[in-house]
């Protein structure tokens, strides 16, 4: 099936577990996905929002809005968190794994990790100031499809 | 999410139900910090066989536990892992440092393993 679906929400850690919902019930209506990869699907939306609210918005309550986009082909989950905040100056650094900018704040730095881990490919696009996008593309496991 | 604390011993056991994100993980935080305060865990063992979310999040609270019990002296192990935390478990490389175990008893004994050497 195709499809899409945007939804734009305040960015506030409540939504957190309101966007993964809302993308993995997506994701159900649109491929046979297994159980096991419905929740890397949600794992990994869950990392996207949470680093814009904490990172992009710095964790401020009336901070901006965060777009969280899927589109679904075939075989095909795509989703888009984009948000408009302070914007990340190091891609390269930012994705190493255990590297966070908040140690203090117990964070583990194992967002990207599992992005990169969960999903079939990640794509970050970013400048300072103006916010950040991150796409994440995941396959129907090959054997299912059929 | 929704978690309840007992003793066993010197084994502060916690009970982790729903989803463990950024969004819930302070109030895990400060349960356990209570708890930890009143000075009678000497290890931490999580119950992770209701808990079907976590995220970095939640892994960055767990290790920020087993740092203060590690400190103390202690351990920190985990038993009943739910399937959906498996490869969160793989890829943050948890059982290094909180091994899950698949009873409660089996994580008891290694908890208390070689507690009677140190004493
Ligand atoms: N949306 C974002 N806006 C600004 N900075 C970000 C964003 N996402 C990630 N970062 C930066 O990338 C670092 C690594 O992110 P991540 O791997 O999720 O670890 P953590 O969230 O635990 O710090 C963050 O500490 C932060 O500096
Ligand atoms: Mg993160």
């Amino acid at each position: 099936m195709n499809g899409w679906v945007e939804l734009r929400i305040p960015a506030l850690s409540q939504n957190e577990s309101f966007a993964r919902m809302v993308v993995a019930f997506f994701a159900l209506q649109a491929g046979d996905w297994s159980v096991a990869e419905l929740n890397e699907i949600k794992t990994a939306v869950s990392e996207a929002v949470t680093n814009a609210i904490i990172h992009a918005y710095e964790d401020n309550l009336d901070t901006g809005d965060i777009v969280v986009q899927g589109q679904a082909t075939p075989g095909t989950l795509e989703v888009t968190i984009t948000d408009f905040g302070r914007g990340i100056a190091d891609i390269v650094r930012a994705r190493e794994p255990l590297f966070t900018t908040k140690a203090h704040e117990e964070r583990s730095g194992l967002g990207f990790t599992v992005m990169e881990n969960f999903m079939d490919e990640l794509t970050v696009t970013s400048s300072p100031r103006q916010g950040t996008s991150i796409r994440m593309v995941k396959y129907l496991n090959l054997t299912t499809v059929q | 999410m929704g978690f309840s604390t007992r003793y066993r011993g010197n084994i502060l056991v916690v009970s982790l139900s729903g989803e463990l994100d950024h969004h819930t993980a302070d109030e895990l935080r400060q349960t356990v910090e209570k708890e930890l305060d009143k000075d009678i865990a000497r290890h931490i063992l999580l119950d992770l066989s209701q808990l079907v979310f976590m995220d970095s999040s939640g892994v960055g609270v767990l290790l920020g536990r087993y740092r203060r019990i590690l400190a103390q002296g202690g351990k920190m192990a985990a038993y009943s892992l739910h399937p959906h935390l498996e490869h969160l478990y793989e890829v943050a490389a948890l059982s290094k440092v909180i091994p899950a175990f698949a009873s409660e008893n089996l994580a008891v004994n290694e908890l208390k393993k070689d507690e009677g050497l140190r004493r």
